[in-house]
């Protein structure tokens, strides 16, 4: 009996945890169908009363960000111009320096692995001006490339600690016998290395493709208008002053914003747990 | 040597070094030439004439500044000890084997997925007094309910509180689980066998074992305290006014807005500053437990 109130008590205890948790999930959920009036009326919890599907199409395609009323649907495309490119590159330049740095070892490669992970913890603060000023002599400021280079180079700490965190568990052994038959440093990498890698370039492209999908301040420093990922469009959108905000509207467009690392959440979790783990307490 | 054995040396080296030293460089080069430039009298566009500790001392004497950090000390203080508080609640409860852990973690986890824009954003339509929860109170018939925390001057930073436990508290309780399930099954059954009840078992056996990833959580939090920066501008904008500023937002109203570089710079290298006080500490504790277990 007693054992059965606290199985009772722990369920009530996370439901309530659970409902704190999905509140602004279902909030955004029914406000991108619900009409603009309806929200001002009754609030942005409630339940709709008819579905407004246009919120959607209005927001992809017409709605005015910064007096461009193409909707969100060119920031959508820049953001994705952006994290793909920018995922690959980082996670291929972190997987051949995790394994540079773990198993082709050479003389002071602690330090170098020490200093590459410093960029992990370095303010971006301490790095924008620097960056503006590279971005405008390679010519690449407000562009899309200059977003990529900026996330690829910034990303390759990251990839770099995770890789290297995994590779160092390759038992050097295989190595070894690798070498005796005469494999170089690529015929490794190829036939050995990589073979073992999938788990954790999975939780790598995951982690570089949420971080940079949902990264504001260099999106909204290093581009501007048009250029600009749809993080910055989501901050323009609502900091609109000009009239009055549109609820429903802007519901869909958080929506769609937040859609694609939602999905790659959703089918992900597990991954996404395990670089939790893998970053954190290695 | 032949040709062919000195290329095969030489060419590892040459996909090895580039990224490496690109890394190594945009990490060292980039951050010395913004301390550097904090010494200097830049203000639209970067200048090299030394100025001395000048910038930092304005930006100490500043209101701003006064007023981000105050806030940064509330914030990171009340934002660790909820999130770890909520993150050990479920990752205790969860832990007691319990029917549906996975939905429960799914959903506990999912706000980290999201970017803090969106949070942002979100949180500050529910926080709004006219469109959200003290509506939906007004609406139910409880006119008297008052919740303004976010047009509230001495209140409006509390509002990010809670956004970012929002936000962060599944991280806590995922790692912490982790952490309690890696403790040795045996130590349990000791101490049930010891016959210690359930919290005892808890407060003697198990806290104690993962007190390091607690540590570890705890740094990772106050990390992510101090450079809490896009969940700020999403939701308060830094306000009603300078209310609910930090220091990441007053760096980049001096570096970009008010044309203010090298007093910018040196608020980052402060930031910097703060950061350091926090992890080089972290960093030693690790490495003198590492070797005294070895």
């Amino acid at each position: 009996m007693r054992n059965r109130l606290n199985r009772l008590a722990i369920h009530a205890t996370l439901i309530a945890f659970a409902a704190f948790y999905l509140v602004p999930l279902l909030v955004v959920l029914l406000n991108s169908v619900r009409s603009t009036e309806d929200i001002n009326h009754a609030g942005v919890i409630g339940l709709p009363h008819g579905f407004v599907w246009s919120n959607f199409s209005d927001t992809w395609s017409h709605y005015c960000i910064a007096q461009h009323c193409s909707g969100i649907q060119p920031y959508f495309w820049n953001s994705l111009q952006m994290v793909v490119p920018a995922t690959i590159l980082s996670t291929a330049l972190g997987a051949l320096n995790g394994y540079s740095l773990s198993l082709w070892r050479f003389r002071g490669d602690g330090w170098v692995f020490g200093i590459v992970t410093l960029g992990v913890f370095l303010p971006e603060q301490m790095r924008l001006v620097p960056w503006v000023i590279v971005l405008r002599d390679l010519n690449l400021f407000n562009t899309i490339s200059g977003l990529v280079l900026v996330h690829v180079i910034q990303g390759i700490s990251f990839t770099t600690l995770f890789c290297r965190n995994y590779y160092v568990s390759i038992p050097p052994d295989l190595l070894k016998a690798a070498r005796i038959d005469g494999a170089g440093f690529f015929r490794i990498f190829w036939r050995i290395v990589l073979p073992l890698s999938p788990p954790i370039l999975i939780v790598t492209v995951i982690w570089q493709f949420t971080g940079i999908w949902n990264e504001y301040l260099y999106g909204v420093t290093f581009s501007a208008g048009e250029h600009q990922p749809i993080t910055a469009a989501l901050i323009a959108l609502s900091a609109r002053l000009t009239d009055a905000p549109q609820y429903g509207e802007q519901s869909a467009a958080v929506l769609m914003a937040a859609a694609p690392t939602l999905l790659v959440y959703l089918f992900g979790g597990r991954y996404f747990v395990r670089g939790l783990a893998a970053g954190a307490v290695k | 040597m032949s040709w062919r054995d000195r290329w095969d040396r030489i060419l590892p080296q040459l996909v090895i070094w580039p990224p490496l030293l690109i890394s190594c460089t945009y990490v060292l080069a980039f951050s010395a030439w913004t301390v550097f430039v904090s010494f200097t009298r830049s203000t639209l566009l970067p200048e090299y004439s030394w100025a001395g500790w000048r910038n930092y001392t304005a930006m100490l004497a500043s209101r701003n500044w006064h007023i981000a950090y105050t806030n940064l000390f509330i914030y990171s203080g009340c934002f660790v000890v909820l999130t770890m508080g909520i993150g050990l609640l479920l990752a205790v409860l969860i832990d007691q084997r319990i029917r549906g852990e996975n939905i429960y973690r799914t959903i506990f986890l999912y706000p980290l997925a999201v970017s803090f824009v969106v949070t942002g954003t979100v949180w500050g339509w529910l926080l709004n007094p006219s469109l959200g929860v003290q509506k939906l109170m007004h609406d139910l018939g409880w006119t008297s309910f008052k919740f303004e925390w976010l047009i509230d001057r001495d209140m409006a930073i509390y509002t990010i509180v809670i956004a970012g436990v929002w936000q962060a508290s599944g991280f806590a309780m995922a790692l912490l689980l982790a952490g309690l399930r890696s403790v040795d099954s045996d130590l349990y059954k000791a101490a049930q066998i010891d016959g210690s009840g359930a919290l005892r078992t808890y407060r003697r056996v198990i806290f104690p074992t993962i007190g390091p990833i607690f540590i570890a959580v705890m740094v990772m939090l106050l990390q992510f305290a101090i450079k809490t920066y896009d969940l700020v501008v999403a939701l308060t904008a830094g306000g009603p006014g300078l209310a609910s500023t930090l220091p990441t937002v007053v760096v980049y109203d001096f570096m970009f807005q008010r044309g203010e570089l090298a007093r910018g710079s040196a608020a980052a290298v402060m930031l910097l500053g703060s950061l350091a006080f926090v992890l080089v500490p972290y960093g030693i504790y690790r490495r003198w437990k590492r070797r005294s277990y070895a």
